[in-house]
């Protein structure tokens, strides 16, 4: 019987979460399984520990190309078919790329999960890049890097700003790839990542949605069962040397409105909490992002935006979990008409000056608390979403149940603790500047403001 | 092997997946329709409410004046200014926004059951009490005509500039959502006022409301949504669009390195007797992701493009049909004779009984999909009430799109879409 009727009908509360149940099988694949039976539709997700973070000078791009590349066929199920046969049981499906991982997911009604759990099974051990469809791929990444990067401004700010935000991390690579890298790619070099990287022991199959969790597994251990793993290479630490002084750099691009990134190296969630005296500081540049711009009334828009109009757009972001146990607290912005970036600069420096001397209010701390309690209710209104949370958690190497924890955690912060990483972190010797100088669209029209001089 | 147990699972489960909806429907004293499904899964309620006060309302005079009625609400009402509002919502962990089209203006909310009462009183001032400040309005303008210079010089918003001023010349559907410089430098409080009194009525408005409420909380949330809305008269229909009479091409330079391609024309109107055919048609020319004919031979076969697509924008009146890619300058001419070609083809040819088939298990097998979450649903309920859709449309959805045939999709290809009439934007063009 359908399942939205029969709750209209019954009015039953059906608040309780089903519990998420973890599971390894004995060639190393992780399995995540969580019930969710709001509606009779499953999410499955295969991740695998293998993003940017892991390729190496030269080669920067191959995870994202290897993405691609694994649409392209097996023996069984040769180019183009994976997405067919997935579109003809009315599924959803793609895959995604970045710094700590790559994933491929498809969304599906309940019955056909043990055909998407097949068709993962199969390009997992049986991927085959053949030159002809690499040549023709290669080209469509390519065109892929001209629409996210080259041909948008902020994007070019970006790239250049995590470029020189790291310097020995790689972190500071591109996830799409340099153009030249992309350009001298060959079909090899997509095989050596696929064998290097594509084993059950380096992944974590994520199933939600309206499924029973021992008939999961069930499914999990006969499709992904008999594949066999490898040996990974030893993965080295990657340790971001100590900055010793401020960054900049400036990025010119056609457009008409300037544009500020600003940055500090700060401390991810550590994989053993326990270890670590400073386990705390991670939630407390959370609060901190949140208080100056959770929304449109916290600190960077209400002042800048709103009061002194020095800004047309403003924001704060921080990444509390990372693979690579590095991360960055970013402020950006844009200047409103007549204002330069310097002046922007300057006026974000000072809110975290503010912040330094004077602490955060109870209001704001209660503000972001309310966001953090209402959001763990939201977003069991998606699927996708739990999947997600699990699947990036496990891949970057932390324990699923830091979900559990994590609204605690932000909820302890207190006003002294945001001070404390404010100074201990947001300083100027520790931080990068990139800026954007817009460039007139016509090439003939003289360039705007000051001539550089060099 | 593989196959043939795939068709059987498609043909199981296109019979047993008939998720019907409980839409409850009705009309308030002062005349919003109201559209409503309880679900008490989660202790969540979600409430949007939309008016016919899209930029399609906006004249080439005074361009921007519905987007920037819409947006100023929510600066300052009932005496509460923009940092209150914001906080008030904040504070209960409440998701206040909503959505801007050329039909439509409207807002959403998201909060807790146990908050709702609070987050109602403020949402509630937004709409009934608006007090649209001078000095952030013009604070607000600044900015705006801000992003309107940026925006013209960004290849993306150019050729969407373009495209939808060739498709509709005169027509109001021609206007940027977002205004023009000029006419956004002239708005005053008292268009805005204007604005509001007249298209923000009660009678025009279409509520929606689904999560963890009984029929009677639903009617007493409508209720007072309702009653404290302008009483002004229903609002007119817009005006036909006129078919295209001749081919177009809009050709521009720009220094990025990719050409900005927009192909199309006026296409149809929502609950258009032709609009099962031309969505499903459509899935197999360009909407079907990665199956579908445009992705196959300009990206899959040779490597021209990220992403090329098709798609129908079904409107109160006839929406785009549009066809979009971008690809190295260099190659932008033989991408777009190819994209022709195709489009050309399938217009002629119609589609094959396998494609169809194909298109049809992907669209039925997928509608579980549709309805897997509230927030989805909402904006289902939304579109039914405002385009007054039968109720039901979903329930309908998989045996209308199980009856459209070959044929059908000839036809109606044939009789629709013009392509020797079709507009064509070029940005970046060398």
């Amino acid at each position: 019987m359908n399942r939205w009727i029969w709750v209209c009908l019954t009015l039953l509360p059906l608040v309780a979460q089903a519990e998420v149940k973890e599971f390894t099988l004995a060639n190393g694949l992780k399995v995540v399984i969580q019930e969710d039976h709001r509606a009779p539709v499953v999410v499955s997700q295969v991740w695998y520990r293998a993003g940017a973070l892991d390729e190496v000078n030269g080669k920067t791009g191959v995870a994202h190309v290897l993405e691609h590349m694994m649409f392209k066929g097996t023996k069984q199920v040769p180019a183009g078919q994976f997405s067919r046969l997935i579109a003809a049981a009315g599924g959803k499906e793609n895959a995604f790329t970045g710094m700590d991982y790559t994933c491929y997911f498809q969304q599906l009604e309940k019955s056909n999960l043990p055909l998407s759990m097949r068709l993962e099974a199969d390009r997992m051990q049986n991927l085959q890049i053949t030159d002809e469809e690499f040549a023709k791929e290669i080209k469509v990444v390519m065109e892929e890097r001209r629409w996210r990067t080259e041909d948008k401004p902020q994007s070019k700010v970006n790239e250049q700003f995590q470029a020189i935000a790291f310097r020995a991390h790689p972190y500071a690579r591109p996830v799409v790839g340099h153009m030249n890298d992309l350009e001298n790619m060959t079909a090899e070099d997509a095989r050596e990542w696929y064998r290097t990287w594509y084993a059950p022991n380096n992944a974590t199959l994520v199933v939600v949605g309206d499924i029973k969790t021992d008939e999961v597994l069930k499914l999990a251990k006969q499709y992904f069962g008999p594949i066999k793993s490898h040996k990974l290479p030893a993965r080295k630490p990657q340790v971001e040397p100590a900055q010793l002084g401020e960054r900049r750099a400036i990025v010119k691009a056609p457009g008409k409105l300037p544009y500020l990134a600003m940055g500090f190296h700060a401390p991810a969630l550590v994989f053993k909490p326990e270890q670590s005296e400073t386990s705390w500081e991670p939630y407390a540049l959370e609060v901190l992002a949140g208080v100056l711009s959770g929304n449109d009334s916290a600190r960077l828009n209400q002042k800048l935006v709103r009061e002194t109009a020095l800004a047309s757009d403003v924001g704060a972001g921080y990444d509390t979990t990372s693979r690579g146990q590095q991360s960055l607290f970013e402020l950006v912005g844009t200047p409103s008409e007549g204002k330069t970036v310097a002046e922007l600069e300057a006026a974000l420096l000072a809110q975290i000056e503010l912040i330094k001397t004077g602490g955060v209010t109870q209001n704001e701390l209660d503000r972001v608390k309310a966001s953090v309690i209402a959001a763990d209710v939201y977003q069991r209104d998606s699927m996708f979403y739990q999947a997600m949370q699990l699947g990036q958690l496990e891949t970057m190497g932390y324990p699923w149940t830091l979900i559990k924890e994590y609204p605690e955690k932000l909820k302890a912060v207190t006003s002294e603790q945001i001070q404390a990483v404010a100074k201990k972190y947001l300083t100027k010797d520790n931080m990068t500047v990139v800026t954007l100088d817009p460039q007139p669209i016509d090439p003939n029209a003289k360039p705007q403001g000051k001539p550089h001089v060099h | 092997m593989f196959k043939l147990s795939i068709s059987i699972l498609v043909c199981l489960f296109s019979l047993t997946a008939h998720a019907a909806l409980n839409i409850q429907h009705w009309q308030t004293a002062s005349g919003t329709r109201v559209y409503f499904v309880e679900n008490h899964d989660l202790p969540i309620v979600d409430v949007s409410i939309n008016f016919p006060a899209g930029s399609a309302r906006d004249t080439q005079a005074n361009s921007g004046v519905a987007s920037v009625t819409r947006y100023m609400m929510t600066l300052g009402a009932g005496g509460m200014n923009e940092e209150a509002i914001t906080n008030a919502f904040a504070d209960i962990g409440a998701v206040f926004n909503g959505e801007f089209d050329l039909d439509r203006a409207g807002f959403k909310l998201r909060t807790l059951t146990s908050e709702q009462d609070k987050a109602l009183d403020t949402f509630n001032k937004v709409l009934h009490a608006p007090d649209f400040p001078a000095t952030v309005l013009e604070r607000e303008k600044v900015r705006i005509v801000s992003g309107l210079q940026e925006s013209a010089t960004q290849p993306e918003s150019i050729s969407n500039k373009l495209f939808m001023q060739a498709l509709y010349g005169e027509h109001p559907y021609s206007l940027d959502e977002s205004g023009e410089i000029d006419t956004i430098n002239a708005i005053k409080v008292q268009d805005l006022r204007r604005f509001y009194q007249t298209y923000y009525t009660a009678k025009s408005a279409v509520i929606a409301l689904i999560g963890d409420m009984t029929p009677a909380q639903a009617r007493a949330i409508a209720d007072q949504m309702s009653s404290g809305l302008p009483q002004g008269a229903a609002i007119d229909r817009l005006e036909p669009v006129p078919a295209l009479g001749a081919p177009v091409v809009k050709s521009v330079a720009h220094p990025a390195s990719q050409a900005h391609i927009l192909v199309g024309q006026p296409g149809i109107k929502r609950g258009d007797a032709d609009y099962f055919p031309l969505y499903v048609g459509n899935y197999i020319l360009g909407g079907g992701g990665f199956v579908s004919r445009l992705t196959e031979e300009v990206r899959e076969k040779r490597g021209l493009v990220y992403s090329v697509y098709s798609y129908f924008m079904p409107m109160a009146e006839s929406g785009p049909f549009q066809i979009g890619l971008q690809t190295k300058k260099e190659q932008a001419n033989d991408a777009l004779k190819l994209v022709n070609e195709v489009v050309q083809k399938f217009v002629q040819n119609g589609v094959t009984d396998k494609e169809l088939k194909a298109a049809k298990s992907n669209l039925i097998g997928g509608f579980p999909m549709r309805i897997d979450s509230n927030s989805k649903i909402l904006d289902y309920l939304s579109v039914i009430g405002f385009y007054q859709l039968p109720l039901t449309y979903l329930d309908e959805f998989n045996t209308q799109i199980a009856k459209v045939t070959a044929l059908q999709i000839k036809d109606a290809f044939q009789r629709r879409v013009k392509p020797d009439h079709f507009v064509t934007v070029i940005v970046g063009a060398q």
